[in-house]
């Protein structure tokens, strides 16, 4: 065998197959390791800063040069004025106020019962598996569907606007807290019942600790899930909050008025996300891991 | 001597689809105070089965697990059991995993923090007190889930492959140091192994088992006097020994594959 191979190779011109292959060889194309450059963060900043007021400006003159319809679209210098009087005339700080008072209690009220409900499976199996179809169908209905029962059943205040947000948080986070259940490490629990420990250890040392992460990986999620939740609620029936301000500026043709809810609601938003953000990161930090 | 740890005619059987699979035949085990037993034996001849019997994590199907001439089938938390994986808890530090048995058992935290300050330090986790697991090493995680074992404070410990993960090197170090705990604490130790030399090295007594059903196919004493120097390992009267371990455990495979074939 190694004879053979051995002749092989010192007679390449016999082998008739490698000739294409060492044409091939010679016209391969030689090329680089793509690379790409990191501009630089303030170029970065100076573009996006661009592209918006960019953006502004064409909707601006769009309107003013007939582009666009200015009375369905409205535009950026009314939408300015408007902004002014909302906070100097209107109730906004009271609409801001409660919209964030509902989405508040709301994503409070369903990520702690929501991730107790999830925490609670591991404490039976039979229980877990009765509970589990309910869960499931709970999950998959669109619980928005049921705002305007929800309206009749608690009222057009506040506590209608906190049901409808529990209701959008509750499942996912007793789901992922479930699944933070599930992947406990049997061997793990083993150990703790080696030791001499109750199911109450097991659960406080071990269960709850190990499910944390899980449980505020949801956070971000919750928070604007509990905003929809509230504002499909203002939409509905409600006195006051930004969800109603929109929908009576629309009904009045105040678009100006729509796009400064709009605008106002998404400063929230992101303040909500970004806070949330902020406590996750210190509950990570005090976890250490 | 008296017998620390008894097993008295212990089986079990687990029940499958295809009927009745017998993991254990019935199996009398006694190991006398403070011993250092290892048990050998290929995969799945029930090694972990009776660990786990011994433990109380496992109602046995017959038969009893003795502890100090008492009963102690299917109660937790009398003996010290260490795993393969070191299982220690990501979110503690190695000094708040070390006590974590007798946190279980009811001790305040700082009396069980200062029992067990001074041992991690004298048995090589100094420095290492307050990181995390995450920081250390596979042979420094094995010695801190070990420590963990020892605090709980039971007579008997099980150690099922402590060393299983580790590459050679540090498995030579382990034992040695397992050794001097086993010589400073006069623990009585059950010590499951895949290795033969391991098992020789650190014994008194070493039992062979076999598999289908799981069994004790044969129990020698290793004679060479304790503490032992590692080159003890090349004496003639441990390589015989080494033999005739291998000899039963090719038997006991060649038996496997004839069952099979």
């Amino acid at each position: 065998m190694t004879a053979q191979e051995t002749s092989r190779a010192a007679a390449p011109l016999d082998l008739g197959p490698a000739a294409p292959l060492q044409a091939a060889r010679a016209t391969r194309t030689i090329r680089r390791l793509p690379v790409q450059r990191d501009w630089p963060f303030w170029l970065i900043v100076a573009i996006q800063i661009g592209i918006l007021l960019g953006g502004i400006a064409l909707w601006e003159v769009a309107a003013d040069y007939g582009w666009i319809d200015g009375f369905f679209w409205s535009k950026p210098s009314a939408v300015y004025v408007t902004l002014i009087k909302f906070f100097t005339e209107g109730e906004a700080w009271t609409d801001i106020g409660f919209t964030f008072r509902s989405t508040l209690f709301g994503f409070l009220l369903g990520t702690a019962s929501g991730s107790l409900l999830g925490l609670s499976f591991w404490w039976s199996r039979n229980y877990a598996a009765i509970v589990q179809p309910y869960m499931i169908c709970f999950h998959s209905l669109p619980k928005l569907a049921l705002a305007p029962l929800v309206i009749l059943v608690f009222g057009i205040g506040l506590a209608s606007k906190v049901a409808i947000a529990t209701a959008l948080t509750i499942i996912v986070s007793a789901l992922t807290a479930y699944a933070g259940v599930k992947a406990l490490d049997p061997d793990q629990e083993r150990l703790f019942y080696s030791l001499g420990a109750s199911r109450t250890q097991v659960f406080c040392k071990l269960v709850v600790p190990f499910c944390l992460p899980w449980i505020i990986s949801v956070l971000r999620v919750n928070i604007g899930l509990a905003l929809t939740g509230a504002i499909v609620g203002e939409f509905i029936a409600a006195q006051h909050g930004l969800g109603r301000a929109i929908l009576y500026a629309g009904s009045t043709y105040d678009i100006a008025l729509v796009w400064v809810v709009a605008l106002v609601l998404s400063t929230l938003a992101v303040a909500m996300y970004g806070a949330v953000s902020w406590l996750e990161r210190m509950l990570r930090r005090g976890m250490k891991q | 001597m008296a017998a620390k740890l008894r097993l008295d005619q212990v089986s079990m059987a687990f029940k499958t689809p295809s009927g009745s699979f017998q993991a254990l035949a019935p199996i009398t085990l006694t190991v006398s105070s403070g011993r250092f037993v290892s048990l050998i034996g290929p995969s799945g001849c029930g090694k972990s089965t009776i660990f786990n019997i011994i433990a109380g994590l496992l109602q046995p199907s017959r038969g009893r697990v003795l502890i100090d001439g008492t009963d102690a089938t299917g109660t937790i938390g009398r003996v010290g059991y260490m795993l393969q994986k070191d299982l220690l808890l990501p979110w503690r530090t190695v000094l708040d995993n070390v006590v974590l048995g007798m946190e279980i058992q009811g001790m305040p935290l700082r009396v069980a923090r200062d029992r067990a300050l001074p041992l991690l330090r004298r048995y090589g986790l100094s420095g290492f007190e307050y990181l995390h697991p995450s920081a250390l090493s596979g042979g420094m995680r094995q010695r801190a889930a070990l420590l963990r074992t020892l605090l709980f404070d039971t007579d008997v410990i099980l150690l099922d492959e402590p060393f299983g993960a580790l590459d050679a090197q540090t498995k030579l170090q382990m034992q040695e140091w397992l050794l001097g705990l086993w010589a400073d604490f006069g623990k009585t130790v059950v010590f499951v192994t895949h290795d033969i030399e391991e098992a020789i090295y650190l014994s008194d007594e070493v039992h062979v088992m076999a598999t289908r059903p799981g069994r004790i196919i044969d129990s020698f004493e290793v004679t060479i006097p304790q503490p032992r120097q590692r080159s003890a390992t090349l004496a003639p009267e441990f390589i015989a020994i080494k033999e005739r371990c291998m000899h039963l455990l090719s038997m006991a495979h060649k038996a496997a594959l004839g069952e099979a074939a």
